[in-house]
């Protein structure tokens, strides 16, 4: 769904990542941010070798380019001496054209190698990145596959989505792009200092005046933008929030005439996100050319001294040239480096969050060597069985019931989440808290949860089918099923005709967001696996809304047939099934309150004696035509 | 993009001062390396330590004069940006307020949100950085190429070379990446769809044991999407260096051809020096300039979504001269209506006639699709008719104002919706001026004060957005209640008891009666329960009426109501 994007990223991604990302932005901490970090470097054992090479040519790349300046110097040098003394009329002077064109080769040289260097590193970063975002991927998506239901209920969607996605996304943006960025701007700093201490000490204090100046840039402005990047992201929230509604809502929106109060408050949230955004926008926009003009005060106090140091003869000319090079690249990667701190924070806040999921408590495993049952009868039995969904609300205290093969119970009550808590069970999606659930004698737990599972059938109005084709969701259950006996169950379950009038048949492909089958054929479709697949154990569900009256009567014929001499748990609605049922259960708020035959029910004169009373006087017209 | 521009007007003051602050600033900028030449050829060459710090002094004013500039400039663009983000989110919104619901199934809701929201925060957001770029960037190239000219005319001749280089290798990259990263976007939304259908069916894949089967799936997606990704990001490595490469060799170049023109004497040593830094400033500010054109297509994408909305026009108006509906009241009368949705090949309802009165309950029972929500749907104007007409207390619906005609109505959906706020407001939703008591007798009737005073706070209890913290059943009693506190001439209920268990469905409906005694009421079920004792059945059959009468009548004449009625023999709203 596309709710999970509503928020704005505040990243920018694609190929430019501009302006101060990173730097600025809000960030949320990691509650273990040297353990997860840990975590997550275990991730890069596999790609050790090209780590190290990655880090070598980020190095090499880097120290080519840096000493270029310096480099370039020497020929700045060698000219102004050649001028200087052809100015002062030396004999003979001339500008040494030999040496300029040495050094200038060698400078060619060292470029090419930075950027072949540079090339390297963030060929084979790629590589590293991508494939541990995959590997991390894959093993969040086989963790997901061991996880109990219990884990998919308590949360929603969009979380688990947001954590698979998003924060991955930002795993993978941040192993690509600051990664590298890390080791370059550690290194330039590192090396340009080095390198201007080497040609002057004094000069470099000079250039050094501008770093207390850039560290405040990077601390203060770029806190306060966090705050009000922070304060933009939760108006932007609420915005967002309130448009969503109003959208959703437009029915009733509309039905009372209340077009101008969600525009008066939309006006009110948009303000607010004004107020917020412009600030943010304005602290952020305001850090890079306050460091570009941070570079340029080094630029001038260079300029100014080292003229002066030129003349005093205390410094060549192209050290000066030099400095002025370097005093403009050692601004940038202190910046960077601010906003890679950031960025760290907010990825390793990010990993906690995957690994969250991966240390989330896995479903039991299946039993070694579990018994197969080879001809299942369909015998089912509650032994004592307890179960909550919350361990302080018990749904069953202590629940039994002995199914035969070949019987029909009717579950009945209000709406509640009766038929999903039997189907959890059954089908072992939840772990009881005490007793046994056995079917033919045999204890579910001692099978394996795919052979359980394929002993049941299911016929209910939510869409039990998968991705695939009608022929596949008809033959899944039967193996080698031929076309054949797939075309005779469709037509037993009264589906063949429409299938036929789809334009691809049997091969229409069935997915969630194509609604190519209305709920009645999806009905019937499902009853046609449930024919083909022949189980011993059926769950159905009677409930036919939102069924025109034709198709109805289709899929009350189709389940009757199917019925025929299997259990069968039925969700009931229809009197007759109540009534000629071998058991009775009474739901009420997902307990089950009563059990018994329709006789003995009556006869309690309990819950189910009021319900049936209530709904059944007074309509013996209706009774009349059964 | 282009056609958004207008929405900047407000701001063409600002836009203006950060044009000239931008200016300001590139002169600044530029001036630097100039100043810089004097140092090293008036100052250095000659020695003069004086000129070198009344020099060096100007330096320093510049810079501090370009640092506030670019703040002051920052101030001005980050206001016009976010104000114009503002002025379109405004107008989008309440323009959209106007749209039918015809429109929003045109468009779809979800992409209305998109649109509103976070295209509109992308459309800023390029607009925030293009005041600040794409004024700054081209001025330097510009200021730079004239004072690079200044320094040494032949020497530029050079950079004409080098800036088609970057341009060529920028066009072949970004020719290749773009398309690649536009296919990745798809394979990250297909990866990401796998997934949340594999949520969403959780269930179904592990009761038929589909688990190897959504695996391969997904592993598919994700090989497919680290492939693309792998391959985009190498081509991405080649940038950096690639431009890198060319800034530093084209120095080198210029450097060889300076030094020879130092000799010949056509140059100073300053001028080369200061050339050098032109041509960077150039060179990048051409590299920024290009990597606008990547940007603002992606902006205009959005900038269309955008217009597409704007540039709906809502097919339903209220007339000129409105007609007033008072002299009598609660009377719905459909006259030979046929309405189709747009783009339908059937008609949802074809020749509907019949006349409601007030006291009197008048059902619309079909089966899906037989146009009963349409044909309510009808009552409050969120279509208009194809022909035919349809009368509010004796007058043409289109011939009153919507806000006077829905004010006649109260209108319980299908889909229960409720705002976030507490209860007592949602309540109060259908009549702003309701007294707590009314408040109170409306949640009585709808049977939802039981539930509400077990709520934390009750009548001030917190409802979550959309309606999240409450079940299906409470939202359908609230709605009910925010249609009953209205105590409008029209009663409009569409299906709005599904969620309802029978006893509750039972009381509810018989405190109905009474309440809604002299109003017009008219319910929409799929239930024969529902029905039965209504004053007149309306039976459709794919949008026509199939019958009409009560149900005694209708048992008699109506073969597709009796039909509905055996097909229903059931025990209803069990489980």
């Amino acid at each position: 769904m596309s709710e999970t994007r509503t928020q704005n990223s505040p990243r920018a991604r694609g190929p430019m990542a501009f302006g101060p990302h990173g730097m600025g932005m809000p960030v949320q901490k990691a509650k273990d941010f040297r353990g997860t970090l840990k975590r997550l470097a275990r991730y890069f054992v596999p790609e050790k070798y090209n780590l190290v090479v990655v880090l070598i040519a980020a190095i090499m790349s880097t120290i080519f380019n840096i000493v270029g300046p310096k480099i370039l110097g020497l020929a700045t040098t060698k000219l102004f001496d050649g001028v200087t003394m052809k100015l002062q009329g030396v004999a003979g002077a001339s500008i040494d054209f030999a040496y300029i064109m040495n050094i200038l080769i060698i400078l060619g040289v060292l470029y090419v190698s930075s950027s072949l260097f540079g090339y390297v590193q963030q060929y084979v970063m790629a590589g590293v990145a991508q494939r541990t975002v995959y590997t991390l991927r894959k093993q969040v998506e086989a963790k997901l596959d061991r996880l109990p239901l219990k884990f998919f209920d308590s949360r929603t969607h969009g979380e688990i989505m947001s954590r698979a996605v998003n924060d991955l996304d930002n795993i993978s943006n941040t192993l690509q792009q600051n990664m590298t960025q890390l080791i370059t701007s550690v290194v330039t700093v590192v090396g340009v200092i080095a390198i201007m201490v080497s040609i002057n000490i004094w000069l470099t204090l000079v250039v050094l005046i501008t770093l207390p100046l850039s560290m405040v840039v990077a601390m203060v402005i770029a806190k306060r933008s966090q705050t009000y990047f922070k304060r933009q992201q939760d108006a932007l929230g609420e915005l967002n929030g309130h448009v969503e509604e109003m959208y959703t809502g437009h029915v009733i929106v509309k039905a009372f005439g209340h077009e101008k109060e969600a525009v008066d408050k939309f006006e009110e949230l948009n303000d607010k996100l004004y107020n917020a955004g412009w600030r943010a926008q304005f602290v952020s926009g305001i850090i890079m050319p306050l460091m570009m003009s941070i570079g340029n005060l080094g630029y001038v106090f260079v300029a100014a001294v080292g003229g002066i140091m030129v003349i005093q003869r205390s410094i060549a000319i192209g050290d000066v040239q030099a400095f002025i090079q370097y005093a403009r690249q050692f601004n940038q990667p202190i910046t960077q480096l601010a906003s890679i701190s950031n960025t760290i924070q907010l990825t390793i806040a990010s990993a906690e969050r995957v690994f969250e999921i991966m240390d989330e408590q896995e479903q039991l495993p299946d039993p070694v060597g579990a018994p197969v049952m080879a001809f299942p009868l369909g015998a089912v039995a509650f032994d004592h069985v307890r179960f909550g969904y919350k361990e302080d609300v018990p749904l069953m205290q202590d629940m039994n019931i002995d199914v035969r093969p070949g019987q029909t119970i009717a579950i009945v009550g209000p709406t509640g989440a009766g038929k999903t808590t039997l189907v959890n069970l059954l089908m072992r999606f939840y772990e009881i808290n005490g007793g046994h659930i056995t079917v033919d004698g045999v204890d579910i737990t001692h099978l394996k949860r795919a052979d359980l599972r394929q002993l049941f059938g299911m016929v209910l109005q939510d869409t039990w089918l998968f991705n695939g084709t009608i022929r596949d969701n008809i033959a899944y259950g039967r193996k080698n099923a031929t076309d054949e006996e797939i075309v005779r169950a469709a037509k037993a379950a009264r589906a063949d005709h429409f299938i036929r009038a789809l334009p691809d048949g049997y091969s229409t492909v069935l997915s969630n967001e194509a609604s190519n089958l209305s709920q009645g054929e999806k009905q019937l479709l499902t009853i046609a696996r449930a024919l083909l697949a022949d189980p011993p154990i059926l769950i159905l569900d009677e409930a036919t809304s939102s069924v025109d009256t034709r198709t109805e009567v289709s899929i009350q014929k189709a389940m009757t047939e199917l019925m025929k001499g299997r259990t069968s748990f039925v969700i009931a609605h229809r009197l007759s099934t109540i009534r000629d049922a071998d058991l009775i259960l009474v739901m009420n708020e997902g307990s089950i309150i009563e059990k018994g035959t329709h006789k003995e029910l009556m006869a309690q004169g309990g819950f189910y004696a009021d319900l049936y009373n209530s709904q059944f006087t007074g309509r013996t017209l209706e009774a009349e035509a059964v | 993009m282009i056609k958004l521009l207008r929405f900047l007007k407000p701001f063409r003051l600002y836009v203006a001062i950060v044009i000239i602050l931008s200016f300001l600033q590139a002169i600044a900028n530029l001036l630097l390396p100039t100043l810089m030449a004097d140092i090293v050829d008036s100052g250095i060459v000659k020695g003069d330590t004086q000129y070198i710090l009344r020099v060096g002094a100007i330096m320093l004013a510049v810079t501090v004069g370009g640092m506030i500039c670019a703040i002051a400039s920052s101030f001005f663009s980050s206001r016009a940006g976010t104000g114009f983000g503002k002025a379109i989110r405004r107008a989008i919104f309440s323009h959209v307020q106007d749209f039918s619901l015809h429109e929003f199934d045109k468009v779809s809701t979800a992409s209305l949100i998109t649109r509103t929201t976070n295209d509109t925060t992308q459309v800023q957001m390029v607009m925030v950085m293009g005041l600040g770029m794409m004024i700054g960037a081209p001025l330097m190239a510009i200021g730079g190429v004239v004072l690079a000219v200044s320094q040494d005319g032949a020497l530029a001749w050079l950079l004409a070379g080098v800036v088609p280089i970057v341009f060529a290798v920028l066009y072949v990259l970004m020719g290749k990446a773009v398309p690649l990263f536009k296919s990745m976007q798809a394979k990250l939304d297909k990866l990401n769809h796998v997934l949340d259908e594999g949520l969403t069916g959780v269930r179904v894949i592990r009761a038929f044991n589909r688990m190897d089967h959504e695996n391969q799936r997904f592993d598919e997606a994700n090989l497919d999407v680290t492939n693309t990704a792998l391959t985009v990001n190498r081509i991405m490595a080649v940038l950096w260096p690639a431009m890198m490469l060319i800034f530093n060799l084209s120095s080198i170049v210029m450097f060889w051809f300076g030094a020879i023109r130092i000799n010949n004497g056509q140059m100073q040593i300053g001028n080369l020096l200061a050339f050098l830094q032109y041509a960077m400033m150039i060179m990048f500010s051409v590299l920024m300039v290009s990597f606008m054109f990547v940007i603002v297509p992606r902006a205009s994408a959005a900038a269309a979504r955008i217009n597409e909305v704007l540039g709906i026009a809502p097919d339903i108006h209220d007339p000129v001269q409105p007609k007033s509906a008072d002299a009598i009241k609660g009377h719905v009368a459909f006259e030979d209506v046929t309405f189709s949705y747009p783009g339908a090949e059937e008609p949802a309802l074809s020749n509907v006639s019949f006349h409601a009165k007030p006291g009197e309950v008048t059902a619309i029972i079909g089966g899906t699709g037989s146009g009963k929500s349409t044909l309510v749907s009808l009552i409050p104007r969120f279509y208009d008719v194809d022909s035919g007409k349809i009368l509010i207390d004796g007058v043409d619906l289109r011939e009153m104002t919507q806000e006077a005609l829905r004010s006649k109505i109260g209108f319980v959906p299908q889909k229960a919706v409720l705002f976030a706020g507490t209860v007592a407001e949602n309540i109060r939703y259908g009549k702003e001026e309701a007294s707590d008591e009314e408040v109170k007798r409306a949640a009585e009737i709808s049977q939802a004060s039981e539930f509400i005073s077990g709520m934390a706070g009750g009548f001030d209890a917190e409802i979550a957005q959309v309606g999240t913290n409450v079940s299906g059943g409470q939202k359908q009693r609230l709605s009910i209640a925010r249609a009953l506190v209205r105590k409008p001439e029209i009663y409009v209920f569409d299906d709005s008891f599904s969620a309802l268990d029978f006893k509750t469905d039972a009381k509810l409906r018989e405190a109905l009666k009474k309440e809604t005694g002299d109003a017009t009421v008219l319910i929409v079920a799929q239930r024969v329960g529902t029905v039965m004792d209504a004053d007149r059945i309306i039976v459709l059959d794919e949008g026509r009426i199939a019958g009409i009468g009560n149900h005694r009548e209708l048992m008699k004449s109506s073969e597709v109501y009796r039909e509905i009625v055996s097909s229903q023999l059931s025990l209803e709203e069990i489980a």
